[in-house]
Parts: C-alpha cells; structure tokens; sequence
C-alpha cells in the first residue's frame, strides 16, 4: 500500500530499489521510468507509473484475499467440536465414503460454510455500495432500517401465522427488509434536494426504533414468540439446510451481477451529485438502481442468517485502507474480505467456548467492533 | 447616497429588534405552555386511569388522610411512577440536548452512541448470570453506563475529541452490546429473557419512593450543573475554532458537558432502563418549537411531557395489560421523527 505512493513521490526512486513486498518485486516489470529525472516526461511518468503500480498491486491483493478465503472455508470445514485434518477434508470432498464418521461430520459442514460464503459476499457488497449511495460512511443494513424490518416481519410470522422453522422465515425476513429500506429510502427522498446522506441515515434510525418498538410490545407480551425469536436475533449461520441456501441464491446472484458493477457510478456519486450530474450520470436513475441491488443483498443475507450486525458496516472501511477509495476495487475486495470475516467469526465462535458455540452474529461484532474503533481511532476515516 | 443609508439604517436595526422581540416572546409563550401541560399530564396520569382519584381527595391524601384502597395505590404506585417520568424526561431530555447541540448532530444522542447500550448490556448481565432484580439491576446499570462511556471517551480521545469520532466509536460500542444483549437472551430460560427484555425496553412499572429519591438527589445535583455549563454549550453549537475564538475554553467545557450529560442519562437509565427515543427526540421538538432556538429547559419539559403522555398510553391502552413504556415512546417517536424530516424536508431546510 505505501509503494504507490512512494513512487509518485520520489521520481528519482528509479525502478523501485527498495522493494518492502514480494508483491512489489513483480511490479518491478511495469515501468517505474529508468529514463530517471530526465525531460518533461518525468512530471507524467511516476505518476502514470503509480496508478499502473497500484492498480497491479491491487489485482495481487485480491488474488491473495481470494487465497485466504478459501484457507478460511478449509479451515471452517475442518474445525468444530470434532476437528478434522485438512487430508480428511480434502477426501470427504472428492471421495466421499457414507461409512467414514469424519467424512459426515464435513459434509454436514458444507451447507453452514457455504452460508457464511453467501452471506459475507451479500454484505460486504451492499455495505461498500451502500456506503457509496448514500455517502455515508455510517451506511449500514443494520442503520438504514433493514434489519429491523426484517426482524419485525419474522416477529409478525411466529405470533401470528405460527411460523416456527428457519425455512419459513425466509419470505418474510426479505420481504420485511425490502419493505424497510423502500420506505426508509422513500422518505429520505421527499423534499427539494432528494435522498441525502443525513436524512437517509436519520429516517433508518427512525424507523429502526420505531419497529422495534412495536417487536417489542409483542415479545414482551408473548412468551412463545420470544423463544423462537431470540435465537434467529443472534444471526448465525449453522443450523441452515439446503432448502434454505437454495432458494436465496438466485437473488444474491442477481443482486451481486447488479452491485458489482456499479463501480463507475459510485465513484461518480462520491464526487457528491453536482459533479456526478456534470459527468453526465442519470443520478436519481443509478441510485435507484444501485438501491435495488442492495436491497436484494441485504434481504437475502438476513434472510438466510438472521440480522448479523457490522459486516457492511466495517469491512468497507477495512478495505479502503487496503486498495484505496476507487469502488472499483472496493466493490470486490469487499466482497472477498467479508465472507472472510463471517467465515472466520463462525469458525472462531466454534472453537472459542467448547462445547457450546457462539453464533456468528455475535462474533462478527465482537472481533469487528474493536477493529472499527481502531480504524476510527488510527486515522482520518477516508471522507466520501 | 450616505443621506439615504443612513436612513435605510434604523429600519434595518428595527427589523432585527423585531425579530429579537419576536423569538423571545415566542419563548416566553412557548416555556410557561409547557410547564401548564406537564403539570395538567401529571394531575391527568395520577388521578385518571384503572384507578379513578377525585381532585379534593388527591389533596386530602397529599395531606396524609388514609382513605381505604386509594391510599395505597395512588401514594405508593400513581405518585412514585408520575414523579419517575417527569424525572427521566428531564434527565434524558437535557442529556440527549447536550450530546446533540455540542456534536451539532442529531443522531448523537445517549441512546444512540453507545451510552444506553452499556447500560443494559451490565444490567442484563446482573439479570441472566447473577438472578439479579430491583436496586442490583440498577446499580449494574449505573456501572455499565458509566464505565462504557468513559471507554467511549477514553478511546476517542487523541489530542482532543472530535465529535465525529466520538460518534462512530460509540456505535462500535452499542454492537457489541447489543451483541451481548441478543447473545445473554438466548443463554437463559425464557421467562428470565422476557424479564430482561422488559428493563432493555425501558419500564416504570418498578417505580417506588426510594428510586424517586435517589433519582430526585441526583437532579438536584447534575441540572444546575449543567444550567452553568450551557452558555458554552451555545458557543460549542457554532463549530470548535468559532467557540475557541468566542473565548469557550473548548476542551474543558466539552469534558464538563460530556461528563454531566452522561450522568443525566446514567441515572435515568438505572432508575427506569434505557426508554426509546426521549433522548433523541425532546431536542429536536423543543428546538423546532422555539423557532429554531436550542433550550434545555425546554427540552426538559418536553422529555416530561413525552414520557408522562407515553407511560399512561402504555398502562391504559390494553386493560390489564402494562406495557414497558418504552415500547410507546419508540412507537409515537418513529413517526413523529419521520414527521419532522419530511416537514423540514418541504421547507428545504434540511441537511
């Protein structure tokens, strides 16, 4: 991260001598200017050579993320209350023996993994675009009301329809989420100058106090609908079958081909709406389209896990520190560096209290409240 | 030309004078309506409701006649519980005003940046782990408020506090207790869990006499304390550089204002649990009442209003039902915010 701008300062640094990464020696191949302080051509060349730089390094970066990732979904299939070894791992996937004990217990660990891979991708996206629209650095499904919504509507299932499995939470769950966010954003955007950041975050939290309000008037009156409803409150992604990953794949899908290319447009937004407008961006027409993928991630997600809190919020800020503020980049690293964090939040969870688990949720605000705290504490958060 | 400025002069100043005139007349009508509602509330929550009270027989048991069924109910539960609303209103009215006019942000407010949280994830610790109940809960709660708003301060602290930073690290702070909260809700028996659930939601249905002193003490010392300190707060309102060069000691007075706001909101929260949006709220109404004037009184009396008129909802609206009032104040105050955004949001006035 420091080479890039190392090399826009120093133009006489000539062919980056000091490299501080390995990553950095293979950038030694793209031109950092052996012409040296030479010409006009100097003023250009570093920084031509720094974007280049830092967009190959980048690119390494996501790769080694990626890298990680599938460590940490090894990982989550072979820790547990019986841990296995990562042979063991690798034969239950491609040699599956019925017989073999082992084999069953990482079997029985794919569906959960795969949640958390599913779950972290939707979150991490919706949290970066989210942050992106709305300009706000505060963005976040569990502020802008999603949750809550989410959380209400799985509340009116169990009191008044008598819901009582993860499967027929899903609707419900997405359905509430929508909902929130539509009425939320709707109210945001009435007046002169549209949805700004400020009312944005303030309509969220209104309407995320008010429904809970009304959640709470029936939990504290019905005991039954607290039973079930404390344990989907956690967030967690064990215990979820495949006829509850299966039917909300196809939405994160289209969700995720919708956000991951909203790059340009965010980036545009983030020079605030005037310049987006001079750009010439339809700026209501990107918003809303940007909105309705998040709006199918962050449903999506809450309704395979349950509301799990500060993924969207903390891993954009965590990856900026990394690549930058281009949402180009973001928008992926987000999207690799969250499904690493609920992976390994569960994982850890697993192994931390035996024999008891802690549930994902809870984990995931635990380990990402602290590294919140110190972003904000260690620098100027990036402004958007 | 210098004939018809200074003519054009005094026309200019009378305009001004006007206006001057006008905003206080505004506030001298505006603060005495408001202390008329809260005592007509007051009178209203006592003496209406399952237990009818006569006016003459209020005074005669203020007087200390025993007068059968209604001595009992009206002196140890109707009075505690309506002086315990009017306090926790104050209290969360000047603490939630204080947060939001020295952070000029409306999302700062006690029970947004984390203080609240601290309390009920201690006070729900006491109840799931140690079967705690009454004066414990609240001394956890104390505690809880208190330690995680030094935590708060302690860490956004660097060569100063910015508001900023004191918000977002607050939020940090109120996840990973709502965390615990979510997390202590599924580690127990379900009746344990609704008990506790009841103290987060925020309930004055435990009022008694020796909660309305210790609360009571605690006012007496913390309001005045915090009347002295809002003339800085009015020079915080204009932005850090503005107060240093109104000569506001800025950081020394943002120490004070945060420290008395704090204990306003601690003390409220252990005396009735965190009650939704009383904080949040009675700024925002009392500013917009007062044409756009911060006030802490009014903003007091606002808190009492809001709690008093909420708490006899909640009794009332199911018969033999109590609602935690918190419950009502969060489910007025959503719409009422949402009100207020969108009728800034037509005079374009908005953020």
């Amino acid at each position: 991260m420091a080479i890039a701008p190392h090399t826009k300062r120093d133009p006489h640094a000539d062919t980056l001598t000091i490299p501080s990464s390995p990553a950095a020696q293979d950038e030694a191949v793209s031109p950092v200017s052996p012409a040296g302080p030479a010409g006009p051509a100097v003023t250009t060349a570093p920084k031509a050579a720094g974007r280049s730089t830092r967009r190959s390094h980048n690119g390494l970066k996501l790769a080694a993320a990626v890298v990680v990732l599938l460590i940490f979904c090894a990982a989550s299939l072979a820790f547990g209350a019986r841990a296995t070894s990562i042979d063991v791992v690798i034969e239950a996937l491609t040699n599956f023996d019925p017989s073999n004990g082992d084999h069953a217990v990482v079997r029985a660990r794919i569906p959960r993994t795969i949640t958390g891979l599913c779950v972290g991708i939707a979150l991490g996206l919706a949290g970066a675009a989210m942050q992106g629209v709305a300009r706000n650095p505060l963005a976040d499904p569990g502020i802008l009301g999603v949750n809550s919504g989410a959380a209400l509507a799985v509340v009116f299932a169990i009191y008044f329809l008598g819901v009582t499995n993860l499967t027929g939470y899903i609707w419900f769950a997405f359905l509430g989420a929508a909902v929130a966010a539509i009425i939320v954003y709707a109210i945001a955007s009435l007046g002169r100058e549209g949805a700004t950041p400020v009312k944005l975050a303030l309509a969220g939290a209104a309407l995320s106090a008010g429904l809970a309000s009304l959640m709470n008037a029936v939990l504290v009156s019905s005991k039954k609908t607290l039973d079930e409803f404390r344990f989907w409150q956690v967030g967690s992604i064990s215990g979820r079958d495949w006829d509850l990953i299966l039917p909300v794949i196809p939405f994160l899908a289209a969700g995720v081909v919708i956000t991951m290319f909203t790059g340009r447009i965010l980036n545009g937004l983030s020079l605030g709406d005037d310049v987006a407008r001079g750009l010439g961006q339809k700026v209501g027409l990107t918003r809303a389209i940007t909105a309705v993928g998040i709006v199918i991630l962050c449903g999506g997600a809450t309704a395979m896990a349950g509301p799990i809190a500060f993924v969207g919020l903390v891993i954009p800020h965590m990856v900026r520190t990394i690549c930058g503020p281009d949402y180009r980049w973001i928008l992926p690293f987000s999207a690799v560096a969250a499904p690493l964090l609920v992976i390994g939040a569960d994982v850890v969870g697993r192994v931390i209290l035996p024999p008891s688990e802690i549930p994902a949720g809870i984990m995931t605000a635990l380990v990402g409240a602290p590294v919140f705290i110190w972003l904000v504490r260690r620098r100027k958060l990036v402004s958007l | 030309m210098t004939a018809t400025l200074c003519e054009h002069r005094p026309s200019g100043v009378d305009a001004i004078r006007s206006a001057r005139k006008r905003n206080s007349r505004r506030t001298r009508i505006v603060i005495p309506s408001l202390a008329v509602a809260v005592v007509g509330l007051f009178m209203v929550s006592v003496l209406l409701g399952s237990f009818t009270v006569t006016i003459p027989d209020f005074f005669r048991l203020l007087g200390g006649a025993e007068i059968p069924g209604a001595t009992f109910i009206v002196m140890e539960h109707k009075l505690p519980r309506a002086v315990i609303a009017v306090l926790i209103g104050v209290a969360f009215g000047v603490s939630g005003t204080i947060f939001q006019t020295m952070l000029r942000n409306p999302l700062a407010s006690p029970d947004i940046i984390g203080i609240s949280y601290g309390a009920s994830a201690s006070a729900v610790f006491a109840i799931v782990v140690f079967g705690a109940a009454g004066a414990t809960v609240s001394i956890a709660a104390l505690v809880g408020a208190l330690v995680v708003a030094a935590a708060i301060y302690a860490l956004s602290r660097r060569g100063g506090v910015a508001g900023y930073r004191l918000i977002l690290v607050g939020i940090g702070f109120a996840a990973i207790m709502t965390a615990v909260v979510n997390y202590l809700m599924t580690r127990t028996d379900v009746t344990t869990a609704q008990e506790a659930l009841v103290w987060v939601t925020g309930s004055l249905n435990s009022s008694n006499w020796s909660r309305v002193s210790i609360l009571g003490a605690s006012l007496v010392l913390l309001l005045p304390i915090a009347t002295a300190l809002s003339r800085n707060l009015r020079g915080l309102e204009m932005g850090d550089d503005a107060a240093a060069g109104l000569g506001v000691p800025v950081e020394r007075s943002r120490l004070g204002l945060i420290l008395v706001g704090v204990a306003l909101a601690a003390v409220a929260t252990a005396a009735a649990g965190p009650v939704a949006f009383i904080a949040f709220l009675s700024g925002p109404i009392a500013r917009r009442a007062l044409g756009g004037k911060a006030s802490l009184t009014a903003a007091a009396m606002v808190g009492a209003l809001i709690v008093l008129a909420a708490d006899f909802v909640a009794a009332n609206m199911i018969p033999n039902v109590s609602l935690p009032v918190g419950v009502i104040t969060g489910a007025m105050g959503a719409p009422f915010l949402l009100w207020l955004l969108v009728s800034t949001n037509r005079n374009g006035t908005a953020g």
